[in-house]
């Protein structure tokens, strides 16, 4: 296991945030954190980060137990729901953030950003600032610069709920294929089932702070373990069903 | 999901809330009767000595000094104001802490306090017999009657400004930005000047620009602890003063008027570079 979380509690003022949650990914896979609103999923992957400490219990991370490891030395890129691009800083310069972090030379830091502008298609933007690109441009920058510094683990949070429906779909499978190519270990947060399904290789269900089930797209869907599993299919299936 | 801001007008621009014309008309009356007409009629006063005349007396060695002290000072009490401003307003919104209400509620004292008080209580706490100027004493350093003194006294009245102009947008900044920092692998310092700090400045640039008119324009706590000796620490403000004891009106108002001149461009450039900082804020 490349990720691993070994029965981690963590509550926020007496609300039960994740109650005795275990789970492991593979190297190289590509996990989606599913469950409704406020079933606790993002807390999980704060915690993961360094963002939350868990109260108790354990996170490993090749190998290694990282619960007292800032974020900041984790080796983990984030993608942020809103992806807090630094306003005052070109799309270049925003890129290059995490290389000029780790004391790369300017010569060295320019070119991982153009290979990295080039990856996600932006190659004439890089002087722009974030006020100047669209919700589907912000993203694939906060992804290359989360990127940039070359983390092992990649995980984002929501990273599609700031976009509207239209261009969702459409960058939904750019971000697949980008991640594939990339090959990193990822873990996203999405209370979309159907996204989950799309992207993920490995699902991962939360409701009100426990896991339900872990599995691959099919064996959620035909194969539910619990019957808020079935119900949340279901329901998702439906409500999509009467757009 | 954000919220559709619905617009007060509608179709044919009828505003909700009527009395447009009044509420214009009133504005435009309390503008003219209390700041522009008393501002042109600086001009207008200044204007009934010659040209030359109004050279000489800007000129005069006493009155260069005069704008020197007063910028300079007011400069550093800006700067300082500027530092300690960001960090009390810091402390302010970022930290929980018994009697932090009675803090926030004790920025606005040196607004609420007669310059005057402020004036006769900085100067016996810093002469060479009070309690901190005693002390600066055995090491060398006097404050009153200098101008360290009256920087210190405009530190005193100009920090308000800082806080309450940063407070407000540090209380809004996300979070966000800070853990996006931190994942990114940027140590705490680096945090805060590389992301941080150019959220803050145009807040910070305004409240040291407010802050330095201020100490530009303060007399009453300035005067006590400045002491007031020529080409020393006489203030500009305290010139003026002298003239219109003197009943020499027009040279007071021409000290008045260069006064006026170099505030207004400096307001001008401190708000210009805070309006081109503005278009970032959209992202």
């Amino acid at each position: 296991m490349y990720v691993e979380m070994k029965d981690i509690c963590k509550t926020f003022d007496g609300f039960q945030a994740s109650d005795h949650v275990s789970f492991g990914i593979e190297k190289g896979q590509m996990a989606a954190l599913l469950g409704p609103s406020g079933s606790g999923k993002t807390t999980i992957l704060r915690m993961l980060a360094g963002l939350d400490r868990p109260d108790s219990g354990d996170i490993m991370i090749n190998g290694f137990r990282v619960n007292d490891l800032p974020g900041n030395k984790r080796g983990i890129g984030f993608v942020f729901q809103n992806y807090a691009l630094f306003r005052y800083m070109t799309v270049a310069d925003n890129i290059g953030f995490g290389l000029e972090v780790q004391k790369k030379s300017k010569a060295e830091i320019k070119e991982r950003v153009e290979e990295l502008l080039e990856l996600i298609s932006m190659e004439d933007l890089g002087k722009r600032y974030p006020h100047q690109l669209s919700g589907g441009q912000k993203q694939r920058v906060a992804f290359a610069r989360a990127l940039a510094p070359g983390p092992g683990l990649l995980l984002l949070d929501e990273p599609f709920a700031a976009i509207d429906a239209k261009v969702r779909r459409e960058l939904r499978n750019w971000l697949r294929d980008m991640i594939g190519r990339v090959g990193i270990t990822s873990i996203f947060v999405t209370h979309d089932q159907e996204e989950a399904m799309e992207v993920a290789n490995q699902v991962i269900i939360i409701n009100q702070g426990k896991i339900e089930q872990i599995g691959t797209p099919e064996e959620i869907c035909f194969h539910p373990k619990t019957e808020f599993v079935a119900d949340f299919i279901e329901t998702e299936r439906f409500s999509q069903g009467g757009k | 999901m954000e919220q559709q801001i619905v617009k007060v007008k509608n179709k044919k621009g009828v505003r909700v809330i009527p009395g447009f014309g009044l509420s214009m008309g009133v504005t435009l009356a309390m503008l003219g009767c209390f700041i522009l007409i008393p501002l042109a009629s600086i001009f207008i006063s200044a204007s009934k000595i010659s040209f030359q005349e109004f050279v000489e007396v800007v000129t005069s060695k006493q009155v260069m000094s005069g704008y020197l002290v007063s910028f300079s000072c007011a400069f550093f009490a800006a700067l300082v104001n500027g530092v300690f401003g960001l960090i009390l307003a810091w402390v302010l919104v970022r930290y929980e802490f018994p009697g932090k209400r009675i803090m926030d509620g004790m920025i606005e004292l040196p607004f609420a306090l007669p310059t005057a008080v402020a004036g006769i209580s900085l100067t016996f706490l810093y002469s060479d017999q009070g309690w901190i100027g005693a002390a600066f004493d055995k090491i060398g350093i006097s404050i009153a009657y200098t101008r360290i003194g009256i920087t210190i006294a405009m530190v005193f009245v100009g920090i308000p400004f800082v806080v309450r102009s940063v407070q407000p947008v540090l209380e809004k900044l996300d979070r966000q930005y800070e853990e996006a920092a931190m994942m990114l692998g940027a140590s705490r310092m680096r945090t805060f000047f590389k992301v941080i700090l150019p959220e803050l400045f145009p807040a910070l640039l305004a409240g040291f620009g407010l802050a330095f008119a201020r100490g530009v324009g303060e007399y009453g706590s300035v005067v006590f602890i400045a002491g007031n000796i020529p080409f020393e620490t006489q203030i500009a403000p305290l010139l003026i003063m002298t003239k219109l004891e003197q009943y020499k009106y027009s040279d007071a108002t021409a000290i008045a008027l260069v006064l006026l001149i170099i505030s207004f461009i400096l307001m001008l450039l401190i708000n210009s570079l805070q309006i081109y900082m503005q278009k970032f804020s959209k992202a």
